[in-house]
């Protein structure tokens, strides 16, 4: 029998014992329905996490700071070194001057970034710790489907307002957040522009300023700060020697100075910066009630948030100064650590890779966000497996209907043998027939399912609104998944009319139009 | 006997249906019943015979056995020189489908059906195009005189028009054999003799063997070509009507 002809048999047989077909394809929607409103929370609450995890920058950002050097500023670890040539070497970069110089002669082979014969001059490159610098910030920005590479940006301040000074942290915060989603519900709004002078207060800190945070918005505060100036060295004779990779003009860094001298000689050190007090009006654009600026790039939490690059322009002093002028780096600003945001997670691996080898520390959630996509996998599937066991009983539904179906249809069975159907063809009227069911149940049941997910988040919201909290979404029904739980309950539809099926199919003719 | 062989061609061309010494035995309650015992018996095509006995001589079963909705337990029986017993299932419902059309003495109309879609049935089981099933559906209800009842259910008809459809449902794959099985049994006399009559008329003008069961001896000899008379599974005696 063709497809269309086996289809509207079908359709006819259904229409006839319709109370009952009806109430078995409900059967089989509420296991739908329970299937879908399972998975859907456990999807979700997958994209909740990972929407908050984005939000925070974790799957595509690597996060990079100066080499760790367990032996502290920079000096050389024991000579027993038998690793390979030092990273910045492999990747053609300029390793420092002060590889140069601590190196004792190998400055040009290292400036042409050759890499070393010996095995002690490895060890010391390796070692030596690269500055975290501009001129760093620039080579990882050329690297392949670098979005953009940010310095973290953290500072003390005083916050004045209405008066009253505040201590707080100022922190940094790039354009690109702006579409992030951790702003996502924020009252009044992200930044007018990349330079404004403008300011987002965390909601924690915005309650200190006023008992009605909202009003804050549109108001001035006064940020106080310490701004870092350098000082001009006073020793040019101190400067490298030609043909050393040094930058005339720069101050010799305290391995220099060891690695030259055999120790480090106090008078020739940095005179360090100076710090003069300064302060800038901002005005408040939005409250947010979310901490954007925490998270593994930022350790600390910013309260008061400023657009990135005016933030760098204040040049304000931050913790990893004082470092800076211990390594005798005063001249250069340095930066604590830089996170680099690719354009995917996926890139973040090989620019990780690339970035270890110009050789900074970098590292990534990549791993973490494995293990908490296995995390959900086990939960979705935990969920289905329950979700399935109403469909499961469901199915029994449609085998007893179709058992029934025979029964009522016995001698329709015969007439049709009679009439030239073979057992392919009735195993096929029944198979349609179950497959209807399943189909018309599958559809209803993810409409039911779709809706119990809708109800969740309603009520999610409600009760989360009267915490004074965000709405989120914790039931969430993509399209693959209405299409896997109609195709499941098809499938289990058919499974559950293979019997009934098979039996109308051997049924004896003979017998069945004997059969009042 | 294998599919193979029912493929093969018999020698004894010109009959639409010969059996050969066929049976068909089974067991009810542990006795042995002897429905069809060693029948054998050839019609020419385009013959018109009655199949003639007292209830559980066995000519219904025998009817199943041509019609190939039964298998014999030993013996042949060949439609048109092809033997069913050697037949795969499938091919007996193409043999069903093509060669034969059957009556029943209960109409075996489909209740939910119109008079229209009953008769398309057999086109749709066959894989009849659309648009030639239409044609022939209006050919076979036009047969039986019933283009006023086309969207008329079972329900909605009588007795008589009831098996005028089943009638024209038999015919309308354009069978060589009908197989009738006690087509008057639930009609009045007059009625009886009207379906009777486009029986004779089917098989004069389309040429198309009859086989009918029937208990009516005076009936099958009104209309019948040729009278079987079975006794307990045997063919007592095979000859032309008094």
């Amino acid at each position: 029998m063709k497809i269309s002809d086996l289809t509207e048999l079908a359709a006819r047989n259904l229409r006839e014992a319709l109370l009952r077909n009806s109430l078995t394809t409900l059967g089989i929607a509420v296991g739908v329905a329970s299937l879908v409103a399972m998975l859907s929370l456990g999807v979700g609450l997958q994209e909740l996490a990972n929407k908050r995890l984005s939000s925070s920058g974790l799957f595509d950002a690597i996060f990079v700071g100066p080499h760790m050097n367990d032996r502290g500023f920079g000096r050389p670890r024991a000579q027993n070194a038998s690793a390979p040539a030092s990273n910045a070497a492999a990747t053609g970069t300029n390793p420092s001057a002060t590889a140069s110089a601590s190196s004792g002669g190998n400055a040009d082979a290292a400036a042409a970034g050759q890499r070393p014969s010996t095995q002690a001059s490895s060890a010391e490159r390796r070692n030596e710790e690269r500055p975290l610098d501009e001129a760093a910030r620039q080579q990882i920005a050329k690297l392949p489907n670098v979005q953009e590479v940010y310095p973290e940006i953290r500072f003390s301040t005083e916050i004045l307002y209405d008066g009253n000074p505040y201590m707080t942290m100022v922190a940094g915060i790039p354009d690109s957040a702006r579409n992030g989603g951790a702003f996502d519900g924020m009252k009044g709004s992200f930044f007018s522009s990349p330079n404004a002078d403008e300011a987002i207060l965390q909601i924690d800190f915005a309650k200190q300023l006023s008992d009605n945070p909202d009003s804050l918005i549109g108001k001035e505060i006064t940020l106080r700060y310490a701004e870092r100036q350098p000082i001009a060295p006073e020793h040019p004779e101190s400067q490298p020697p030609p043909g050393s990779a040094a930058k005339p003009g720069k101050m010799k860094t305290a391995s220099q100075l060891e690695g030259a001298n055999g120790s480090a000689d106090p008078t020739d050190m940095s005179p360090g910066f100076n710090v003069i007090p300064r302060q800038e009006k901002l005005r408040v654009v939005g409250i947010v009630t979310t901490e954007p600026a925490a998270g593994a790039g930022a350790f600390g939490r910013g309260r008061v948030l400023i657009p990135e690059i005016p933030a760098e322009k204040l040049s304000a002093a931050q913790q990893n100064d004082l470092r800076d002028i211990l390594r005798g780096r005063s001249g250069e600003r340095t930066f604590a650590t830089l996170t680099v945001r690719m354009k995917k997670p996926a890139d973040v691996a090989g620019a990780e890779d690339a970035i270890k080898a110009m050789g900074f520390s970098a590292f990534s959630l990549l791993d973490a966000t494995k293990n908490l996509r296995l995390v959900f996998a086990v939960f979705d599937a935990l969920l289905g497996l329950f979700g399935s066991l109403a469909l499961i009983v469901a199915s029994l539904g449609i085998i007893n209907t179709l058992v029934m179906a025979i029964l009522e249809r016995r001698r329709e069975i015969g007439v049709l043998k009679a009439l030239g159907a073979s057992d392919r063809d009735v195993r096929k009227l029944f198979f349609a027939e179950a497959g209807a069911m399943g189909l018309l149940g599958g559809i209803f049941g993810v409409f039911i399912g779709w809706l119990i997910g809708a109800g969740m988040n309603f009520g999610t919201n409600i009760y989360l609104q009267r915490q004074d909290l965000p709405s989120i979404q914790v039931s969430s029904v993509p399209l693959w998944m209405a299409g896997l739980a109609i195709g499941f309950a098809v499938g289990v539809s058919l499974v559950a009319g293979l019997y009934p099926a098979s039996r109308a199919a051997k049924l004896n003719p003979v017998e069945a139009l004997r059969y009042e | 006997m294998n599919s193979s062989e029912g493929l093969k061609t018999n020698s004894a061309n010109g009959f639409a249906i010969r059996t050969d010494s066929v049976s068909r035995h089974y067991h009810m309650g542990g006795a042995l019943v002897r429905a069809v015992d060693g029948v054998s018996f050839e019609i020419r095509k385009a013959e018109f015979v009655a199949l003639l006995g007292s209830s559980g001589s066995g000519k219904s079963t025998l009817l199943n056995l041509m019609a190939g909705l039964d298998r014999p337990t030993s013996g042949a029986i060949f439609a048109h020189d092809r033997n069913l017993a050697g037949m795969t299932a499938d091919e007996l419902a193409n043999h069903r489908s093509h060669t034969i059309g059957m009556v029943f003495q209960a109409f075996n109309l489909l209740p939910r059906m119109t008079l229209e879609e009953n008769v398309e049935l057999p086109l749709r089981l066959a894989e009849v195009d659309r648009k030639e099933r239409a044609t022939r559906v209006r050919e076979a209800i036009a047969r039986v005189h019933l283009e006023a009842r086309l969207t008329h259910r079972p329900t909605e008809m009588s007795g008589g028009e009831q098996q005028r459809a089943a009638l024209a449902r038999a015919l309308v794959n354009r069978p060589t054999i009908l197989l009738a099985d006690e087509p008057t049994g639930n009609l009045d006399s007059a009625t009886g003799d009207e379906i009777m009559l486009l029986l004779r008329e089917i098989n004069e003008t389309l040429g198309m063997t009859i086989v009918m069961v029937t208990h009516e001896r005076p009936r099958a000899e009104r209309f019948a070509h040729r009278l079987l008379q079975m006794k307990d599974g045997k063919l007592i005696s095979d000859g032309a009507p008094a």
